[in-house]
């Protein structure tokens, strides 16, 4: 196991930033931490690291308890949200930074240290720039010298802060396709925070949705996407459209509109719940294809690239619907404002509860 | 005891170290100097205390020093924000050497501004020859003082004021004059509130220094008792006197006063950022 | 050498509405005349008054004994007292700024309190604590040792008056630089002494010696604080500036002067190596050269 954490509480004045957290991560993974700001994802990265201290459980890496080493001895790469390279050092300093502050018997030779810096310059494609200060770089080649600089010390574990948040939305894409590509090659355990749903879909083996100090699912990207266990965890990996209807009789109503239950509401008695579409999957045609399909009116069309997002008013929904439709079907159907289209709601997800958004 | 401890474990090292030589070098330096004044107040009692600060010259000191560190705040405030309005917004040769210039209270030593005061201001100086023809006197009065206060405290506006002006946007006065606003009405509802809390600042720390200036002071003042004799050559005479305890008494009026200006700038810093942020 | 590529722009300049012209010249105009009254005729006068009797007198006047046992002393005080604020500022501002602990704002007032405290206050605390009539200062008399009146004690009372000059630099300029570098070098493995000398003196440096400079500056001018702990001991415990105070005060303006121009010379100096410094802040924070 590459990573394990048992039982990790942390409590700040006020607030729970960490509730009972428990975790493993497999050698070799590459895992996303995901929630919103303020969730004590970064808390826990930090724990991790032994930048913090846990009021309570047990941080076990490569099967040490590493609980109460110092930082030093943690043998972790760090790779920071805002780089946090040594502006004072060249870019070859900073990435020799770690190799020459261990003690003398450990310390490579002057032309190990040499060797191996030019690699990793190589590896993150940044050996044009050995010179350099950081501040004569962008961001993008900014944080692929910090990745260099936290593998300098050949770490167990790599954590990632939100690594790309600081950087252009295309840089950012960029940079995450390559570090996809880069994990692949040297298979290090990887954590990586994020508040950005597609950027861990995308990038993670697996992804642990963390809110309020406590993880509401884990799995891989599919299964997470596919399969949220709750509301929130729904909500939080895309654009959703919400009704709110009653559970009855192994029905769900939403509305005028009547869907089946899922299998663990069947038997349930009569309550309220919320129900979930995303606006993707929301089917719109020109003919009633089904009893099921609602009447709607387009009441605003927004070219979104290369998909069309229709706002539809719905016969007996209260609030309106978000659709996102290809843009060939878009021009096929000949749609246009005030038209009036059949619509099916293709996937809804039904949870109960209090969750509210 | 949870002062000085840190709320949790900190992870970079030598907390314990630096804040242990902090504290050490500060009580050294600092707080066990200063807790004399108290020690050797306290010994005389209260009406002696009394007597000791409310005899007739040491009022008229602390009237003369409150007085004229108030007047020159006032104009430091005026020519202060005019400086900095002038270096802020215009461009003309020599403004950076004008601008550098501004620190220049900073640095010369009291000693010397109040030498050049005094030189200048003399009946037969550059300008006070011009001066007694119109009847005016400086040197050996209060408005002496002031002028030796405009000088020591003129920085502190002008450096308080400067970087707020720097940051005024641009796009808020000129939203101001779209909407019709003549340049002295957006000077006036726009940018004076905006920059008032600056100007209190600056020219409370003008105020708070005047209080206690001595060195650029006492040679244009001419010390003369009852009139002329600020707060701190009170402190002074009475140590002449070996009167530790009189100097005492003095001085722990005056710090106390200085004290509570500190506090009323904190605040009023507070409510600046609140207010502005 | 390759123009750098970096994702940060350059200072904006702001084009700003600007007054009419007669306001500008109105303001202006009002700014120099206060300059001229405030700055100038002064900074004139000193000159004008040290060379009114010639060169010859003028060097005489600065090179007599007395003026440069004050040289001496200023001197000796100087180079200790801005170390031992240095090394303090260093210590107070990694405890202040790398830490979160209680009563870390009243720390901070406690920094603020020479520029609230009077500087003949300033002087006469250090009277009372070790003056010959105070118990703790006739012990040390018995044992031989002399502070107030004497050497010691104007070093002591400098260093009151310019403990806070490094610390205030360093706060706001490693509040700035946060944690995230030393704890980046903490995650690679460092020690602390490691992290301090590598990373984060390199950091300061720049704020270090300005606020070095600025300590030094005053230490060199203080008056209030020294004259009362001095004694006024002709060429034992003159400081320049209590130099030019006694020359003065016996009538002799142009030595007086003479004397007081080294001093206008080295404040002079100190602006001018303030604005160069603060040019070159402004250059760091945008590139970094080396």
């Amino acid at each position: 196991m590459g990573i394990e954490l048992q039982n990790i509480t942390k409590k700040f004045t006020g607030y729970t930033a960490l509730d009972n957290i428990s975790l493993s991560v497999a050698s070799g993974e590459l895992l996303a931490l995901l929630g919103p700001s303020g969730c004590g994802k970064t808390t826990l990265l930090r724990i991790i690291a032994g930048l913090e201290l846990p009021d309570q459980g047990k941080i076990i890496l490569e099967n040490k308890d590493t609980t109460n080493l110092p930082p030093r001895k943690k043998n972790v790469g760090f790779v920071f949200q805002h780089y946090a390279l040594f502006r004072r050092l060249t870019v070859f300093e900073n990435i020799a930074f770690g190799l020459k502050v261990l003690p003398r018997k450990e310390r490579p030779s002057r032309a190990e240290i040499r060797d191996r810096v030019e690699h990793l310059l190589k590896l993150v494609q940044m050996d044009w720039a050995q010179k350099r200060y950081p501040s004569q770089l962008s961001g993008g080649q900014r944080q692929r010298v910090a990745l260099a600089r936290a593998l300098a010390v050949n770490p167990k574990v790599l954590l990632l802060d939100e690594p790309f948040s600081a950087l252009d939305a295309k840089v950012r894409q960029e940079l995450r396709r390559w570090l996809r590509k880069l994990h692949d090659e040297i298979h290090v355990t990887s954590i990586f925070v994020t508040h950005d749903q597609e950027e861990a879909l995308e990038l993670a083996d697996r992804i642990v949705v963390v809110n309020k100090g406590k993880i509401e699912q884990q799995g891989t990207p599919q299964e997470v996407y596919d399969h949220p266990v709750n509301a929130f965890v729904y909500n939080f990996l895309g654009n959703v459209n919400v009704f709110h209807g009653r559970v009855k009789n192994g029905k769900v109503s939403l509305g005028p509109h009547h869907v089946d239950a899922p299998d663990e509401l069947k038997h349930a008695e009569e309550k309220p719940s919320q129900a979930f579409v995303r606006p993707h999957e929301i089917g719109i045609s020109r003919i009633r294809s089904s009893e099921a399909d609602l009447t709607g009116t387009i009441r605003e069309v927004r070219l979104m690239g290369g998909l069309i997002g229709l706002n539809l008013d719905c016969e007996g929904f209260e609030h309106t619907v978000d659709a996102e439709i290809p843009r060939e079907l878009y021009i096929n159907l000949e749609l246009a404002k005030g038209d009036t289209v059949f619509v099916s709601l293709n996937r809804v997800k039904v949870f109960t509860g209090d969750y509210v958004i | 005891m949870g002062l000085f401890q840190t709320k949790r474990r900190n992870i970079l090292p030598g907390f314990g170290l630096s804040m242990g030589y902090t504290v050490f070098y500060l009580s050294a330096i600092v707080i066990v100097p200063l807790s004399m004044i108290f020690f050797n107040t306290v010994p005389m009692g209260w009406e002696p205390f009394v007597h000791a600060v409310t005899a007739p010259r040491v009022l008229a000191s602390y009237r003369l020093s409150f007085s004229t560190a108030f007047f020159a705040a006032v104009f430091d405030a005026a020519a202060g924000l005019l400086t900095a309005w002038v270096l802020v917004r215009y461009r003309f040769p020599g403004k950076q050497f004008l601008d550098a210039l501004v620190d220049l209270p900073f640095a010369l030593p009291t000693a010397v501004a109040g030498i050049c005061f005094a030189t200048l201001y003399s009946p037969m100086g550059w300008l006070g020859e011009t001066l007694i023809k119109w009847n005016i006197e400086i040197i050996n009065s209060a408005t002496g003082i002031v002028v030796a206060l405009v000088f020591i405290g003129f920085p502190f506006v002008v450096r308080t004021i400067q970087p707020v002006l720097e940051e005024v946007e641009q796009e808020i006065e000129e939203a101001a004059h779209c909407l019709g606003a003549t340049r002295w009405q957006t000077f006036r509802k726009i940018l004076l509130p905006h920059l008032f809390p600056a100007l209190l600042t600056g020219s409370t720390l003008a105020f708070a220094r005047g209080i206690g200036e001595y060195g650029s002071v006492i040679f244009i003042a001419g010390n003369l008792p009852m009139k002329t004799e600020i707060a701190p050559l009170m402190i002074m005479s009475k140590l002449d006197q070996f009167d530790y305890a009189g100097a005492s008494a003095v001085a722990l009026v005056l710090l106390l006063i200085s004290f509570s200006m500190l506090l009323v700038l904190n605040a009023v810093q507070e409510w600046q950022q609140k207010e502005y942020r | 050498m390759l123009k750098p590529t970096t994702t940060e722009s350059g200072p904006i300049v702001k084009k700003r509405v600007s007054d009419p012209l007669p306001i500008r010249i109105l303001l202006i105009g009002a700014m120099l005349l206060f300059f001229t009254a405030f700055i100038f005729l002064p900074l004139g006068l000193v000159f004008a008054q040290a060379f009114q009797k010639g060169w010859t007198l003028y060097l005489e006047s600065i090179t007599e004994p007395y003026a440069l046992e004050a040289v001496k002393l200023t001197l000796i005080t100087v180079a200790i007292v801005v170390p031992l604020n240095a090394f303090f500022g260093v210590t107070a501002a990694w405890a202040i700024t790398k830490f979160n602990f209680s009563g870390k704002a009243a720390l901070k007032t406690i920094l603020d309190l020479p520029f609230a405290v009077s500087p003949v206050i300033a002087g006469l605390i250090f009277v009372l604590l070790v003056g010959s009539r105070t118990p703790f200062g006739s012990w040390l008399g018995e044992h031989g040792i002399k502070i107030i009146f004497s050497t010691p004690g104007i070093v002591i009372a400098t260093l009151f008056v310019t403990f806070p000059f490094v610390v205030r630099e360093l706060i706001p300029l490693m509040e700035a630089q946060g944690r995230d570098e030393e704890e980046a070098a903490l995650t690679l493995g460092a020690k602390g002494w490691q992290i301090f000398g590598k990373i984060t003196l390199p950091n300061i440096s720049w704020g270090l010696l300005y606020g070095m400079i600025l300590c030094g500056a005053r230490s060199i001018g203080e008056f209030g604080a020294v004259s009362v702990v001095s004694g006024h001991i002709r060429g034992q415990t003159n400081t320049i500036p209590l130099h030019v105070e006694i020359l003065y005060s016996e009538y002799n303006f142009t030595a007086s002067f003479a004397v007081a121009s080294i001093l206008v010379f080295l404040a002079l100096l100190t602006v001018g190596i303030k604005v160069t410094m603060e040019k070159q802040f402004k250059k760091n924070s945008i590139h970094h050269q080396d």
